[in-house]
């Protein structure tokens, strides 16, 4: 009888549980710890223009998941316009529409953005090079003279740019530089001498973070692709490289940033604010892709994600009952009942839950007595047990009331079946054991249910079984490994002592 | 207070979890339990074997029959109900005679007919079953256990458990029922437990609530002399039960009864681990012994060769 496909099961409801959770971790920036504060930055796009009384159509390019940020949610206010997202190859834009505007218009469209250090940047596609870039007399010298000084003083497509950038900027600007520049504009210029010297570059803006500004604009970068595809962004002004810890790009596709038909005036202003939030706030507010991989239980309607919330914790206390069962050896009285009663100490808090149980079975139990000189059949003594307890709680309840303890309310929270069955089970243990089993078996109950309370209500554990679906597949395997287990006991250590005393 | 796992290993102690993994659920196929959890299944099946076992009165499988119990034990003098799927001894009610004014148990309690009916009904609705399901009852005669035995035990009958692995008996004991066990042979309720020697039958370590004891706590009898006559019958009873049931690890629980000898009272698939207590040595290297033999040897081979590797000399001998 071969162990192999068993461990390789465990070994692989192990492995993926492990990628699973690092996956959600890394990919989705879901923090290990519940406490961890995130920094979310709230941008306000604010788009004013001057109607013409026709029909108008307004685009407005949106920024993306990028390195460094994470989009969260998004949200907008634009009183009689229709809205649509558009997501194509060209970025995602928001596109509002209306029959009929005069008058200045604003549309407001705000975003918060999660910052996320390790946040990867999506695949970009280069651009394509446009084939035949022609200049007029006498800027095509002037060009050629500039690209060909550059590609001197350069090694590659970025050294490249850099030249090229500073060429145009402080003490470097020659006279070639200073006639383009009468004719045409820094960055579109310096991207069509990039494409005429073979190298893929773009125009992208991008929007300087800073607490609490407001009125901003963007400002243009370069994006500057290599022949392997890589990108960095170069600084037009200063020819820099790389970005700014605190940039982010608005428009990242080389489109323009606002469109307006049926207006005039328009422009586009920013305003920001930054603040932190705790992690798992600004997990819950990700827009998740429904891809497999995302599985996740943030997709489903808040009140079903607090159901999954106690679902998901149910494992923990299993493997709390398996552990002090297989490894220790406490016997409880009904395997998982200690479990259902560790829930109900959830609702209730610790102290509440463990006074109210010890009430309803100490009093079910006196009652429970009485019930077994009626001599009836097992099913009816068990649902008049039923009634009991239910009649028990609701004493308790009121009277609780009465006395101003709103805690005592909470007991109604406690599985009444569960607990006439170990009413049952107690009393009958009480008369055939005697009352030492019934404190042995009931006490073995109580240290698992507050052991599994502990651990179920600890925020670690409930943050970390409810944002990593794959803890649930190593709790399995644990499970299943914890099953395979044939060495002794705790107790039995102390049960086998007297042989070894020889 | 602890013993190291590596003591209690190198004592070949077996646990729980090594029971239940290694040997229940490797040797004893599910399909198999029925017969021994089901009293009656395993009576009928005894019968058919030849195994002898206490007279069956009657059974009582409804409730409307409940009311027949009195009528049914009748002239009958002592009897005994037990749930036919109880564990444990659980449910079990041994009546030792019976007069105008109702039923005595061996501890001089009188029962009514009530008390009768209402233990039945609650064996009917499963109280003492496995699982909760209903259930029926037995009605047995009474064992008139062996003299001798008489000063070794208080209120109960005495009974021997076997433990039959694959067919060889590896480890037996004899529970003693005690005044702190009610008159029950269980060692966790108070019994005293009496490892026997495979080979000859005779006591090797007395113990109760897991301590050693050199002799019975009511009646005061040294424990040492305790010798089971019939020894080779009752080992070879034992060990039938192995092609009697197919139950790899199995535990027999016999009595030895006045008139018709060594008797099979019931069988267990989940015997407990006390017995190692009670030999003062683990199962394990018996076990593992048995596990290296080939399969196919007959009762008479395997009872011999059982006989020859696990004999032992006891610890009250060696006192006395």
């Amino acid at each position: 009888m071969s162990r192999v496909p068993f461990y390789l099961l465990v070994g692989v409801l192990m492995l993926t549980g492990i990628v699973m959770t690092v996956y959600r971790h890394v990919e989705f920036d879901v923090p290990w710890t519940p406490g961890e504060q995130r920094e979310v930055w709230e941008v306000e796009a604010q788009v004013n223009f001057f109607a013409n009384g026709g029909p108008v159509k307004v685009n407005l390019a949106l920024p993306s998941h990028q390195e460094n940020f994470r989009v969260l949610t998004e949200n907008t206010a634009s009183s009689g316009y229709g809205l649509s997202f558009l997501d194509d190859d060209s970025g995602r834009r928001a596109q509002w529409a209306i029959r009929e505007a005069s008058g200045g218009q604003q549309l407001y469209y705000s975003v918060q953005l999660l910052v996320a250090p390790d946040a990867e940047a999506p695949a970009v596609r280069p651009p394509q090079i446009p084939q035949d870039i022609t200049w007029e007399r006498p800027y095509d010298t002037a060009a050629q003279g500039i690209i060909a000084r550059a590609h001197q003083q350069s090694a590659d497509a970025f050294t490249f740019a850099r030249e090229l950038i500073q060429d145009f900027s402080g003490d470097r600007q020659d006279e070639n530089a200073r006639l383009l520049l009468t004719r045409f504009d820094r960055s579109p210029l310096i991207v069509r001498l990039l494409n005429q010297a073979g190298i893929a570059a773009r125009k992208v803006d991008g929007l300087m973070l800073e607490d609490g500004r407001r009125r901003q604009a963007l400002s243009s970068w370069l994006q500057v692709f290599d022949e392997d595809g890589d990108w960095v962004i170069l600084n037009p002004a200063t020819g820099e490289q790389g970005r700014p810890d605190n940039l982010l790009l608005w428009e990242a596709s080389g489109q323009p940033v606002l469109e307006v038909q049926g207006g005039s005036n328009s422009g586009v202003s920013f305003s920001m604010l930054k603040h932190n939030e705790p992690a798992a706030v600004a997990v819950r507010n990700q827009l998740m892709n429904n891809t497999l991989l995302n599985f996740s239980i943030h997709s489903l309607p808040l009140e079903e994600q607090s159901l999954f919330k106690t679902i998901l914790l149910i494992p923990i206390g299993a493997l709390v009952v398996v552990l002090l069962r297989v490894l220790v050896g406490i016997k409880t009285s009904g395997t998982f009942m200690p479990v259902l009663i560790a829930l109900a100490f959830i609702q209730t808090s610790l102290f509440t839950g463990l006074v109210g149980f010890l009430l309803v079975v100490a009093v079910g139990l006196v009652i429970r007595s009485y019930l077994s000189h009626l001599n009836l059949l097992l099913v009816a003594r068990v649902s008049a047990v039923i009634i009991t307890v239910i009649a028990i709680i609701s004493l308790f309840s009121v009277l609780a009331y009465r006395m101003g303890l709103n805690a005592g309310l909470t007991i109604t929270f406690f599985p009444m079946i569960i607990l006439s069955w170990t009413i049952e089970r107690m009393s009958i243990l009480w008369e055939e054991e005697g009352p030492k089993q019934v404190l042995i078996q009931g006490g073995g109950s109580l240290v698992t249910a507050v052991l599994a309370y502990l651990a179920m209500n600890n925020p670690w554990i409930r943050h970390v079984t409810f944002n990593f679906l794959g803890i649930q597949l190593i709790l399995m395997a644990f499970i299943l490994l914890l099953g395979n287990y044939t060495g002794y006991r705790l107790l039995e250590l102390r049960r086998f002592k007297p042989i070894t005393e020889d | 207070m602890w013993a190291s796992p590596g003591k209690l290993k190198a004592k070949g102690i077996i646990g729980m979890n090594r029971r239940n993994i290694r040997y229940i659920s490797r040797y004893n196929s599910r399909h198999l339990f029925p017969l021994v959890d089901d009293k009656l299944k395993t009576k009928l099946l005894a019968k058919r074997f030849g195994i002898t076992t206490p007279d069956l009165i009657g059974t009582v499988t409804t409730q409307f029959d409940v009311k027949h119990i009195t009528d049914m034990v009748a002239g009958h003098g002592g009897f005994a109900i037990k749930p036919a799927k109880g564990s444990g001894g659980k449910g079990i009610l041994v009546i030792e005679h019976q007069d105008a004014d109702g039923y005595v148990k061996p501890s001089g309690h009188r029962l009514h007919r009530e008390d009768l009916e209402r233990h039945v009904s609650n064996i009917l609705s499963g109280l003492y079953s496995l699982g909760g399901a209903t259930d029926i009852a037995l009605v047995e005669t009474l064992i008139t256990f062996d003299e001798f035995l008489s000063e070794y035990t208080y209120e109960g009958v005495p009974d021997i458990r076997v433990i039959v692995f694959k067919g060889y008996p590896v480890m037996a004991m004899m529970r003693l029922s005690t005044a702190a066990s009610d008159g029950k042979a269980n060692l966790h309720q108070g019994a005293v437990g009496v490892g026997l020697d495979i080979a000859t039958g005779t006591a090797l370590r007395g113990v109760q609530f897991d301590r050693p004891r050199m002799d019975h706590p009511d009646t005061g009898h040294e424990l040492a002399s305790l010798r089971i006559p019939d020894w080779e019958v009752l080992l070879k009873l034992a060990a039938s039960c192995y092609e009697m049931t197919g139950l790899g690890y199995l535990g027999t629980d016999m009595v030895l009864d006045r008139r018709h000898g060594p008797m099979l009272l019931e069988l267990n698939a989940r015997p407990g681990l006390a017995i190692q207590m009670t030999n003062g040595e683990g199962l394990r290297p018996r076990l593992d012994l048995i596990e290296r033999q080939p399969d196919g040897a007959n009762v008479e081979a395997r009872v011999a060769f059982a006989r020859h590797h696990f004999a032992r000399r006891g610890e009250l001998q060696v006192a006395s």
